[in-house]
């Protein structure tokens, strides 16, 4: 369990046939009581239990997980990491997530491939115009890289793009995060898994959580798919499956679930170097490191658990995806998948304390969760640590929806987080 | 991706359809009176229900009217339709 992963550890296990590396993460049967337990083991339940283990000094906790750590959204997603959020308040929190990222290799000691390729955000119509060169100006105002770049900067960057000013959705320039750019989804939960359980963490698998018990007021433990645990601090990070977990305690989130789709096409030499999103017309593209184009689509209109979305949505990104990039004509596409975005009114996250004492909620990113994982973990780590939010995600409490002191990035950022 | 059973016009694709989101949600009869958090509950708190959920749909590309349908979620199977108006049916509940 020891290993730190380095040229020499790579050099001595090359001697046995790379059949001796130790298990990454453990793998234990639960405990009878635990300071705190994170339910949901996807990235930013993984990434909670690290930074608690590590900042907070908290050593006996649990992360359960219904399915397999990083079989959620995890691995559902299309890895775009970005900061260029309007709000001062969301910037500054995916900026924090933003500079973790950078460094997160070296922290974990593991790689998550983490890619400054750059985002580039299109506008279609004037009024996106407008809204992209407000947002520049405000990402620039928070210390955040941003440029605007017009048209034939645009096909510059990226060449393949249709900017033909005949086509339904002309491109009228674009917004550019250089810092921006992807990871690799599997290995942001794997490490953290690992960084966590090496610091005594207990991952638990295929364990679901059926009930909380309260005595009034306060949480005292989970009933769960393993028996009964004990605890006084529940960290829920479930995602699209958070209101269900709120029902169990009688709680009630302004949350809607619904299914996003994504789709990779085969895999092809390296076509296009960068991430492309057209928030107006729900068509992102990036291509994996396999050589896969990863195209993220919209959601659909209405509540769903079901994890695999419309047609007609997947037709209407694939329409757009042609026009703007006519060269992809003939790509065959591999799968198609969807997964189930928890969406807040505001389209905000929530990291926040709830009335009941003990019991918090760290859920609402709707379409763009994976970006803020490393942030989000570290953030809900102190509010869970500390019974108090950071000054970075004060704003993101429950209580807004009460006091409508809303972080409305939904007309700010566009449509896509 | 699903049929639905339009009570005015039939069965159609559900693209056809916009979703209105959970029924039975009584606007308030006095609002002057309502407290923030009862606003709150009103406008933003939702139920969002795994399993048997009473929602609102409104057949945008057709007849443009408002229905009420009972679907469970956790696989999109629509189980009821019914009009404004008319009584839920019970044996969901």
């Amino acid at each position: 369990m020891n290993n730190k992963y380095s040229i020499f550890s790579l050099i001595k296990n090359a001697f046995s046939n790379h059949e001796n590396w130790s298990q990454a993460w453990g793998n234990p049967e639960p405990k009878k009581e635990y300071d705190a337990i994170i339910v949901g083991g996807g990235g930013h339940g993984l990434a909670t239990a690290y930074y608690l283990a590590k900042k907070h000094n908290l050593k006996n906790i649990a992360v359960l997980e219904k399915g397999w750590i990083g079989g959620g959204n995890t691995g559902r997603n299309t890895t775009i990491i970005r900061s260029n959020y309007l709000w001062d308040a969301s910037a500054g929190l995916y900026d924090h997530a933003l500079k973790l990222w950078e460094n997160l290799s070296q922290e974990l000691n593991y790689n998550v491939m983490f890619s400054q390729r750059g985002v580039m955000n299109l506008a279609h119509n004037l009024q996106d115009v407008r809204d992209l060169k407000r947002r520049t100006h405000a990402n620039r105002l928070n210390g955040i890289d941003a440029v605007w770049l017009n048209t034939e900067e645009v096909k510059r960057f990226c060449p393949i793009i249709n900017t033909s000013p005949d086509i339904r959705y002309p491109v009228l320039g674009g917004t550019l995060q250089r810092r921006a750019g992807t990871a690799r989804h599997d290995a942001v939960a794997w490490g953290y898994a690992r960084g966590a359980s090496l610091m005594g963490v207990d991952i638990i698998q295929n364990c679901e959580v059926k009930g909380i018990k309260r005595n009034g007021e306060r949480v005292e433990g989970l009933e769960t798919t393993k028996g009964f645990i004990k605890t006084n601090k529940i960290g829920v990070v479930a995602a699209g499956h958070s209101s269900v977990i709120a029902n169990m305690a009688g709680l009630k989130l302004p949350l809607e679930s619904k299914p996003l789709q994504a789709l990779v096409s085969e895999p092809v030499k390296p076509i296009i170097d960068t991430v492309v999103m057209s928030n107006a017309v729900h068509a992102y593209v990036s291509q994996s490191d396999k050589g896969e184009l990863v195209i993220g689509a919209g959601t659909d209109s209405y509540v769903s658990y079901t994890q695999r979305g419309s047609h007609n949505i997947v037709e209407e990104t694939l329409k757009a995806i042609l026009e703007l990039y006519p060269i992809f004509s003939r790509m065959k596409m591999l799968r198609q998948w969807g997964g189930i975005v928890d969406i807040c009114p505001d389209a905000s996250p929530i990291i926040s304390k709830t009335n009941i004492k003990g019991l918090y909620f760290n859920c609402g990113w709707g379409t763009g969760g994976f970006k803020a994982t490393p942030g989000s973990g570290d953030l809900f780590a102190h509010t869970i640590a500390n019974d108090e939010p950071h000054k970075l995600n004060a704003a993101f409490n429950l209580n807004r929806f009460v006091s409508g002191d809303l972080v409305d990035e939904h007309g700010a950022a566009a449509v896509a987080h | 991706m699903f049929l639905i059973n339009c009570p005015f016009c039939g069965e159609r694709d559900q693209s056809e359809f916009s979703s209105g989101g959970e029924a039975h949600i009584v606007r308030p009869k006095q609002p002057t009176e309502l407290s923030d958090d009862e606003w709150a509950e009103y406008l933003f708190m939702r139920k969002n229900i795994k399993g048997v959920q009473f929602e609102r749909w409104n057949h945008t590309h057709g007849c443009r009217k408002w229905f009420n349908v009972v679907r469970d979620t956790s696989n999109d199977k629509i189980l009821s339709v019914y009009k404004m108006g008319e009584k839920p049916p019970e044996n969901y509940k």
